[in-house]
This record gives structure tokens, C-alpha cells and sequence, in this order.
């Protein structure tokens, strides 16, 4: 995973709460074994009016005008304003698989479900969660502006959009650090190699009964 | 410091803490299925890791398996290619517990792992699936996880985990005639939303809790993450013990009483914090049903569809116009005059043998409506199919009209055959009503199974104490 310093980039709005990740990669295109492939089928069932197929070429489908994402001002976007619980359901990583291939590479939220923002973490998206009178006032600014650049600085806790001052965010020091670290985790996990065959010998001694499982 | 349950599980579970949020948390059991799992493996292969524990590993087809006869092969090229991929990645782990499709022991992992005995109290259970709380029941840690997680796990036995905070949702009372398990988790859904829990591990408590099956709180356990929850938990108790007596995989008798003196200290202590709680009555929760595409959007069956226009909050009012617009649906619908066109009595959420004795009961006799396109009952695991066919069950189901089918996820998330299709409205067993969950355009009904199967024989949606 590529470390995520800071993301500079056009914003995008999904005016809605709730977003599920059936809804953000349906099931139908979980069925590759492969972990790319999956950003033209993001939103597949809002995006497109025709139903969608594993493998198909995109390019020629025709868009759903009424979903806000398919706007030709967001098309460049990687950065996404979105609103409460985004991301429920299904723990499916090919849900920020989707998004990451799609662009984006901060989701900002008014809260998002639990297994969601890990991936999103594991993928170097950037899971930023602001009060709603904030993602109000910017989901407006980047609605009513033809181009709406944001910066996020993960280092400064920083988001300054274009316009308006700088808003600082709150993250979770542990996924803070994970984010710009970047790098491969099992190898970061393994550096507890020692500790961890030690524990689980003396798991072994403590509770007899698993070793016969 | 009195503990939680969840403080227990997290503290035994600790090798190193990691930052001040954060800890290095030993993994026991690691579920894995067809679908979530081939792009670890592929992690694993590409930088030449090796799975650290084998035997930790208990591995099934589920997601994407036919239900009907196996020797008629499978017939998706791309459900072929993750079952044959599974057995591909699993061949090689010969310490590993493998039910491959389509074996006697085959079924959905949330199923096969408890009646097996391999869920036992204080463990931690990890799978590449959302439902992995059902075996919170148990009194275990068990949570869903994403494929770099698996990977992590293949190749550490551990995650690095950030705790979550303690939720207790306390149950007094008991539950009316007609009100199943299914109806509590939907209450509580409707209670506290389906982000109520978000950031917490839920425990359930209260005589209500304690006075259900073990089969009815892994139904509670499986839909606490429909609210949010990292996880839900109920404490040991004597049913626990009573249920894993004698299972396959469970101590010997020899460390059976070892075991059982670790296993009952895994309940909260008196005066331990929870940074939130909740009382209900049991004796106020009503059979419910959902409307609409989130399980928080769930009314009484003898309700309405509700009104977005009396709702101020104008994001609110929109999902609610949104889901209205889907569903086919308009305000002030009577619930019970819905007109169905499938039915589907299984999932991880309702599928095991006593949902399918309540169900066998109330159609004994009975003949599904005219009109339903199709009514499936799908057994979770090889064992509940088997139970249900020397119990006579299957023969009530086939004379009813239903179609009895093999065991698997199925139409809960239509990866295979079984699905919606557009516009399809259906009476559901299942925990998801999201948007084409079900299958593209597909409209679902979550509901108990004992509504569905009334629901079933009259084509409509119905109230299940009507039949009692």
C-alpha cells in the first residue's frame, strides 16, 4: 500500500445516507478472483441503465442522468463527500476496491460503518469523518462551484478547500500512522514474530482443550 | 476493575499493544469461503508467505453454490472458477478443516461452525463476511473482516485491532406468542438505527436473552451488525453448555469440565461499565416486517408504509422517498395487503433446524398461494438438511409447494441462481433488504420465519398470530 500523505484533487458529492456496499460494488461482480477490475462497475445499478456483467466493456453503456456522481464536472474527482453510515453491510473489500480504481482517494462522511473504514484504511483511502453543519456548508460549496478543489492533509489533520478556511479533522492516531506509513502490513505484523509464538504456546497450555479441535 | 465480557475477550486475546488504540490481537478460528478469499491467497502466493496456522482454518463454498442437484455440475463458468479456485488454495493445507462443495458436510460457514462445535466460548472468530457475529452467541469474539484482513491473518494469526467501545441492550420480560428472535433484532434495528451501534461490541442481556435457544440468539448475534455493531455477544450460560455438549469438535469429556469452569467465566461482572446501554421489554415487541431498503426501515406488520412527507429532516425524507420509489410502494399501504411473488426461508440469519420446525408446523397440511412464482426453503448446512428430512420436514415443505432445496447462502445475496428479478417483491428470511440484495430490481421483505411461512400460504404478507 502507497503511503497518503496528502490528497489534492477535485471533490464529488453523493447526497445520501446509508450507502451500503452491495450498493457501491454489487454482488454480481464479486465473482472475480482478481482484486482490480472493479471501478467500472462501482455504483453499477445507479450508475448505468442497463444491468451489468462481469467482464463487459463499460465504455458503451449508457449513463443513469439522474445519478449525481455521473455529473461530467465529478468525473476527474478523488475526493468524495458523502454523509452518514456510508459503507454499511457487507465487509466486502472490493467496495474500496471499486472506489480506489474509480479515483477517490479520501472519503469524507458524516460517519461510516465500522468494516468499511478498515478497508478503506487497508486500500490508502482516506476515511475522514466531519460534523454534519461542516459536510453541509462544503457539500454546497462543491455543488454550486464548477470545479471544486479540496486539499486533504493528513499529516496537519487539515482539509482546505478552495475556498473558506481550513477545517481540522480528527482521526484515530493508530489509523493516522497506518495511512502515512503506508507499506506492507504483514510484514510491519511480523516484526512481532517472536511475541506472537509465544503467546499462542502459552494459549495452547492455558486452554488444552483447543489443541484437540 | 469488573470487566465486561467484551473486556475479557479483548484482554486474552492481547500479544502487544500497539499504539494507544490499538492492540495485536491473537486469532483462534479463521472461516473462509469462495468468495472473499482467492485475492488473499493470491497475496500470500505473490510475495511466497506461508499460512501460519492450517489447523486454525475451517473452509466452505457458500456464497455462489447452486441449491439445486450437484450432479448437474455448476453451471456459472465464474462461480465455477472461485469454487475450483477454494479448492485449489485449500489442497495444499492439509491441517485445515475443508467442506468443499458439494461434500455432505457443505453449507453456509455461519451454520456448519457451531453445530460442529468448533464455535466454542472465548475464542476469537474471524471470516470474510459481515455475519461472522453469529457466533457471538457463543460468547466469542467473532466479527466480519475484508480480503487483506484474510491475507493478514493467513499469514500473522493476528490482526491489529482498534477496541471497540461496550454496548449493553438488555431484554426484560418475555416474548409474546408469534415473536421470534428475528422480530427482537428488527426492534432493536428500529430502535437504534442501523448505525446505532457503529464503533461498539453489543452485548445481550436480560431474562428475555437467557431465555432464548442457542439457534434464536446466533439470530440476534447475526443482525447485530444490521445496527452498526462491531459484534454481538450473550454470555455463558447453561444453554451454551447444553448445546455444545457432545458436539464433534468440542472438548473431550476428560477436558470437558476444565473447559467448562474457563467457558463460564466468560460473562460480565457485576458493576462493569458500558459506555452505552439500552432497556426494552420483551413484551412489546410485535412481529415486524420491513418496507423499505435499509432493515432500520421496519414497521409492525399490522403498520402502514409509513409517510416521508411527516418526516422534517429533508436527507431522511428523501431515502425515504427513494426507498418508497423502489419498492413499489406508496404511503398508507396496508403492510398485509402486499402481494407477493417469491418467497425464501433460509440465510445465515434463519436456516437452522428449529427455524424449519416453526416453519414445518405452521404449513403442515397447507398449500402455498396460487400466484407465487417460487417458494424456497434452503437448509444451512448438510446437517440441518439431513435432521429436517428424518424429522419429515422436507415432505411437509414439497407437499406445501415449496421447493426444498441444498444448502448455501442462496438467495440472501442472489450470487447464484437463486434470485429476484426486477420488480419481484418477496417474503425474506434473510437480514438484507438492500437495493437488487436480493437479485437487480428485486424488492425483499425481511421478516421471521414463521411470517414468512404464513406468508407464504397466503400470498400476501401476513401476521403470523393469525395463525396461532
Amino acid at each position: 500500500m502507497e503511503s497518503s500523505v496528502s490528497v489534492t484533487g477535485q471533490a464529488a458529492v453523493l447526497d445520501r445516507s446509508n450507502v451500503d456496499t452491495d450498493a457501491i460494488l454489487p454482488k454480481q461482480f464479486m465473482k472475480s478472483v482478481k482484486r482490480t477490475g472493479f471501478g467500472q462497475f462501482a455504483f453499477d445499478e445507479w450508475r448505468y441503465l442497463d444491468a451489468g456483467i462481469l467482464g463487459m466493456d463499460c465504455s458503451k453503456r449508457q449513463l443513469n442522468p439522474d445519478f449525481e456522481l455521473n455529473q461530467r464536472k465529478y468525473q476527474n474527482a478523488s475526493i468524495l463527500f458523502t454523509r452518514e453510515n456510508f459503507g454499511c453491510g457487507s465487509s466486502r473489500e472490493h467496495a474500496p476496491w471499486a472506489l480506489s480504481e474509480l479515483g477517490f482517494r479520501a472519503i469524507i462522511a458524516i460517519s461510516f460503518a465500522d468494516i468499511f473504514e478498515r478497508n478503506c484504511i487497508k486500500n490508502g483511502i482516506i476515511p475522514i469523518t466531519l460534523s454534519a453543519s461542516e459536510v453541509d456548508r462544503l457539500m454546497f460549496l462543491v455543488r454550486t462551484s464548477e470545479r471544486f478543489i479540496v486539499v486533504v492533509d493528513l499529516a496537519e489533520g487539515l482539509i482546505c478547500p478552495q475556498k473558506g478556511e481550513a477545517i481540522s479533522f480528527d482521526m484515530n492516531e493508530s489509523a493516522r500512522k497506518k495511512l502515512l506509513r503506508g507499506g506492507d502490513e504483514i510484514e510491519y505484523t511480523l516484526g512481532f514474530y517472536d511475541e506472537i509464538k509465544e503467546f499462542e504456546e502459552r494459549r495452547r497450555q492455558r486452554l488444552p482443550w483447543l489443541s484437540g479441535q | 476493575m469488573p470487566s465486561t465480557l467484551y473486556d475479557k475477550l479483548w484482554e486474552s486475546h492481547k500479544i502487544h499493544d500497539l499504539d494507544k488504540d490499538e492492540a495485536l490481537i491473537y486469532i483462534d478460528k479463521h472461516l473462509i469461503n469462495e468468495v472473499t478469499s482467492p485475492q488473499a491467497f493470491a497475496g500470500m502466493r505473490a510475495k511466497s508467505r506461508k499460512v501460519w496456522s492450517e489447523s486454525s482454518i475451517v473452509a466452505t463454498a457458500d456464497h455462489n453454490t447452486p441449491t439445486t442437484d450437484p450432479e448437474a455440475g455448476v453451471s456459472d463458468d465464474l462461480a465455477r472458477a472461485q469454487i475450483d479456485a477454494l479448492d485449489d488454495n485449500l489442497k495444499s493445507l492439509t491441517g485445515a478443516e475443508y467442506y468443499p462443495y458439494p461434500s455432505n458436510e457443505q453449507g453456509i460457514v455461519h451454520v456448519i461452525g457451531p453445530e460442529l462445535g468448533i464455535t466454542q466460548p472465548g475464542l476469537t472468530i474471524v471470516c470474510g463476511d459481515s455475519h461472522t457475529s453469529t457466533h457471538g452467541a457463543f460468547s466469542a469474539l467473532a466479527f466480519g473482516i475484508g480480503t487483506s484482513d484474510v491475507e493478514h491473518v493467513l499469514a500473522t494469526q493476528t490482526l491489529a485491532l482498534k477496541k471497540s467501545k461496550n454496548y449493553r441492550i438488555s431484554v426484560s420480560g418475555c416474548l409474546p406468542a408469534g415473536v421470534y428472535a428475528k422480530d427482537l433484532a428488527l426492534h432493536v434495528i428500529k430502535r437504534i438505527g442501523t448505525a446505532g451501534a457503529t464503533g461498539h461490541v453489543i452485548e445481550f442481556t436480560g431474562e428475555a436473552v437467557r431465555a432464548l435457544s442457542m439457534e434464536a440468539r446466533m439470530t440476534l448475534c447475526n443482525m447485530a451488525i444490521e445496527a452498526g455493531a462491531r459484534t454481538g455477544l450473550v454470555g455463558v450460560d447453561e444453554t451454551t453448555l447444553e448445546y455444545l455438549k457432545d458436539r464433534p469438535k468440542s472438548p473431550s469429556q476428560g477436558l470437558w469440565p476444565e473447559a467448562v469452569h474457563y467457558w463460564t467465566s466468560l460473562n460480565t461482572d457485576e458493576g462493569a461499565l458500558f459506555h452505552k446501554s439500552l432497556a426494552l421489554d420483551a413484551g412489546e415487541v410485535v412481529p415486524l416486517v420491513t418496507w423499505g431498503t435499509s432493515p432500520e426501515m421496519v414497521v409492525s406488520v399490522t403498520d402502514v408504509v409509513p409517510n416521508p412527507g411527516l418526516i422534517d429532516d429533508p436527507i431522511r425524507r428523501a431515502g425515504f422517498e427513494r426507498a418508497l420509489t423502489y419498492m413499489g410502494l406508496e404511503p398508507g399501504q396496508r403492510m398485509q395487503d402486499l402481494r407477493l411473488d417469491k418467497v425464501f426461508i433460509g440465510s445465515c440469519t434463519n436456516s437452522r433446524i428449529e427455524d424449519l420446525r416453526i416453519v414445518a408446523d405452521l404449513v403442515k397440511g397447507c398449500r402455498i398461494a396460487e400466484h407465487l412464482k417460487q417458494a424456497l426453503i434452503v437448509p444451512g448446512s448438510g446437517a440441518v438438511k439431513r435432521q429436517a428430512e428424518k424429522e419429515g420436514l422436507d415432505k411437509i415443505f414439497i407437499e406445501a409447494g415449496f421447493e426444498w432445496r441444498r444448502p448455501g447462502c442462496s438467495m440472501c445475496l442472489g450470487m447464484n441462481e437463486d434470485r429476484l428479478l426486477p420488480g419481484e417483491r418477496c417474503a425474506s428470511t434473510s437480514n438484507r433488504n438492500f437495493e437488487g440484495r436480493q437479485g437487480q430490481g428485486g424488492r425483499s421483505h425481511l421478516m421471521s420465519p414463521a411470517m414468512a411461512a404464513v406468508s407464504a400460504l397466503n400470498g400476501l404478507i401476513t401476521d403470523v398470530r393469525e395463525y396461532l
